[in-house]
């Protein structure tokens, strides 16, 4: 028992990081119906990015935890949105209107080229941090095993709770949130209205970036280290994440993101760490043989 | 929506925009300042205590920059002054055709090259390695261009399909002694069965999603011969596997052997010959049997698949056999060549079968023109005689290959001839231009 409840603890911090990048999958897809293959690079990215800050920060004179936590929040933000934007701009505006797999062969080419770009730029090493973020919380003591609640863990999934209230106000209530749902319907009739099209494509992609961003910095805390190639499977899994909800559904990545975390976690814990990978992907394939649409999708309507 | 080249616009020159050029290529520093400052302008590495510590590369940063600024600068200055949207559209209708002009006498031309490549290049051992490696993947890509360029499925984890041929030759060879002529067959059937194993549940799904699933499949091949030790060896991989020999007669220096008994002098390079020819052979199979195919009724049920999947659903295209039949058949042919690299490494991990094997795959078919032998063929050259010129710049060599993936997307997505010939024709074979082409997908 307390084994497990300190399994669903670990599951649901390794869920809500999931969560947060499986949201850039689902909003693109949702927009303009593309994979977003180096959105798991976009990750990778904004983890290095913050690395680098905290680094510079600390050389600079800046000792202080939680201040420079926050300016590092800030900073790896705005960088890896930025990353976004660019990405969106190069790789994939041109090729709008361009045929169906030409936008997922740029993608999987920009991600090749991100990881790469940042093997050249920082190296191959993995790159460890010492733990910034400690202490913790015992729930419960049976004497053989203390189930644990980290101060780390309290932070993601209190920032995950935070950021996903706050994009999801968005997304319903402001004028940007109106748009973008607009686009999801029908992207010709959104510009037929007066809705800035490529603009929110373009903020589509920056959001994504920057909630990426948050999760590469919660993972890098977390896990304590980063290298080049995390993105390429974590963005698997997040997209497994993004389809097992809906894809296109916001609760869908979100419930999507909690289970493959959860699911990942018990798999781990309970049969073998080594095929966790396995599991993750087995269950993409399962979802969507039996179930296309996902949890919380809409079943797609086909036109001729 | 590309709007459709007008030859007049390209005839106004307008005078030199150099301020707006200026403007693009300010901007595009502000960014690339944005994107470079942290990666770029410091280097994390770890110090002397193992912590790590940080330095600054002001040099780098500064010449990155330059980069940007000169290279947006001109480029600017081109699509501003000229007024061209793409150069693309001005060079594409052109080239394409001279390329379909070409390919009457460059295919010949090739093979008869690629027939006479061991005699002129007897001695020299690492061009003859080189054209059995542009060989091998010649061969993949024509089994990819089968699934990819025919049947439209986009399928990322063709290197799974490989990796079974190369395993169930070794494992095959080395426990049950069979020989290579027996295990070819045999692997081609079993990378076919495992093609249609994951066809089946799959093919029901669209573009994209297909996609995703088939590199989830690659990967869990992957992790699975990684894991499972006792079976395939695990990260240590497979040695000694049994190496060619000429129809039972093994290459070697004893008189039983190929030197002795065709009264020749002993040298290595007789297996080598052997290899290339044995590629070459297994390699001209693939497109002679994709030729075949295109004519039958199940290939153009693929490229009418291709087309348009719902317009064949309702004029009675059974769709489920006929991505299953493309399938297995690319994937048969990736079980072939991973036969091959088996015999010819005598030695395979599961390192050779990463994701970055079948994007470098999908890159040949995309390059070539997705559908055009000869287009796939010479991207395969094009290709890794790029890969082997950046030898030397190992590093940088991805980081290329990545950027040239983007690159051929956005200027010439239809990749080298990027017109179509029709399999069925009235009367006069005509060339369908890309514009046309590009019009029928939407």
């Amino acid at each position: 028992m307390e084994y497990f409840l300190q399994q669903l603890i670990n599951g649901l911090t390794l869920g809500s990081i999931y969560a947060l990048v499986a949201i850039g999958y689902t909003m693109v897809y949702g927009i303009i119906g593309m994979i977003n293959f180096a959105h798991g690079d976009i990750f990778m990215v904004g983890g290095f990015l913050a690395l680098i800050a905290f680094l510079g920060l600390l050389a600079i004179g800046v000792t202080a935890v939680p201040l420079a936590l926050f300016l590092v929040l800030i900073v790896a933000m705005l960088l890896t949105a930025l990353y976004g934007w660019t990405v969106e701009r190069i790789a994939y505006r041109p090729l709008r209107g361009s045929f169906r797999l030409a936008p997922l062969i740029s993608a999987i080419g920009m991600s090749i080229f991100l990881q790469n770009y940042v093997q050249i730029a920082q190296g191959a090493r993995v790159k460890s941090l010492p733990p910034l973020v400690t202490g913790a919380h015992v729930l419960m003591d049976s004497g053989k095993f203390v189930v644990q609640l980290t101060n780390i863990q309290i932070v993601i999934i209190v920032t995950t709770t935070v950021l996903m209230l706050l994009f999801s106000w968005m997304v319903s209530s402001t004028r940007l949130g109106r748009d973008m749902r607009a686009c999801e319907q029908d992207l010709k009739m959104a510009a037929l209205v007066g809705v800035n099209t490529d603009r929110t494509i373009s903020l589509t992609f920056v959001i994504g970036a920057a909630l990426a961003a948050v999760a590469g910095i919660m993972y890098l805390l977390y896990y304590g280290a980063i290298d080049f190639f995390v993105g390429f499977v974590a963005g698997v899994k997040a997209f497994t994440a993004a389809v097992l909800g809906g894809i296109g559904s916001l609760p869908g990545a979100m419930l999507g993101g909690l289970m493959i975390g959860l699911i990942e976690t018990f798999w781990s814990a309970y049969f073998s760490s080594e095929y966790k990978d396995v599991a993750a992907f087995s269950i993409l394939i399962l979802v969507l043989i039996f179930m296309p649409t996902g949890i919380l999708g809409r079943p797609e309507v086909e036109k001729v | 929506m590309l709007v459709p080249n007008d030859p007049k616009s390209a005839e106004r020159v307008s005078r030199l925009d150099v301020g707006g050029a200026i403007k693009d290529a300010a901007v595009a520093t502000v960014v690339a300042f944005g994107l470079f400052s942290l990666m770029l302008g410091l280097l994390t590495q770890p110090g002397p205590s193992g912590q790590l510590t940080i330095s600054e590369r002001p040099k780098l940063l500064i010449v990155s920059l330059i980069v940007v600024f000169v290279g947006r600068f001109l480029v600017a200055i081109f699509t501003r002054s000229l007024r061209v949207p793409l150069i693309s559209r001005l060079i594409s209708p052109k080239l394409s055709t001279s390329f379909r002009q070409l390919e009457r006498f460059a295919a010949p031309a090739l093979l008869g090259f690629a027939l006479v490549v061991p005699v002129l290049f007897y001695s020299n051992r690492y061009l003859l390695d080189l054209a059995i490696l542009v060989l091998t993947y010649t061969m993949l890509a024509w089994g990819l261009n089968i699934v990819v360029g025919l049947a439209g499925l986009l399928d990322l984890g063709y290197v799974a399909f490989y990796a079974v041929g190369a395993y169930s030759y070794a494992l095959l060879a080395k426990n049950f002694g069979l020989s290579f002529w027996v295990c070819l067959p045999l692997a081609g059937i079993l990378a076919s069965f495992w093609g249609i194993m994951l066809g089946f549940p799959v093919l029901r799904l669209r573009g994209d999603y297909l996609a995703i699933v088939t590199l989830a499949f690659g990967e869990i091949i992957r992790i699975v011969i990684t894991n499972w030790q006792d079976f395939t060896g695990g990260p240590n991989g497979i040695s000694g596997i049994p190496r060619p020999s000429f129809f039972g007669i093994p290459f070697t220096s004893d008189p039983e052997g190929f030197a002795a008994l065709f009264h020749l002098e002993f040298t290595p390079t007789h297996r080598v010959v052997f290899l290339y020819y044995l590629i070459l052979a297994l390699a001209l199979i693939t497109c002679a049997v994709t030729i075949r195919l295109r004519q039958l009724p199940i290939g153009r049920a693929w490229e009418a698949l291709r087309e348009d999947e719902i317009a064949c659903r309702s004029l009675g295209v059974n769709t489920t056999n006929t991505k299953l039949t493309a399938f297995a058949t690319g994937a048969m042919f990736a079980g072939f060549a991973g036969s091959f690299f088996a015999t010819r490494q005598g030695f395979i991990s599961p390192e050779s079968f990463v994701f970055m094997e079948s994007a470098l795959v999908l890159a040949i078919v995309v390059l070539g023109g997705m559908g055009s032998q000869l287009g796939v063929a010479v991207a395969a050259l094009v290709m890794l005689g790029g890969f082997e010129l950046f030898r030397n710049f190992e590093q940088f060599r991805m980081l290329i290959f990545g950027a040239a993936m983007v690159g051929i997307m956005v200027w010439r997505p239809r990749g080298l001839v990027a017109t179509r010939t029709p399999s069925v024709y009235l009367e006069k074979k005509k060339d369908i231009p890309a514009a046309i082409v590009e019009e029928a997908r939407q």
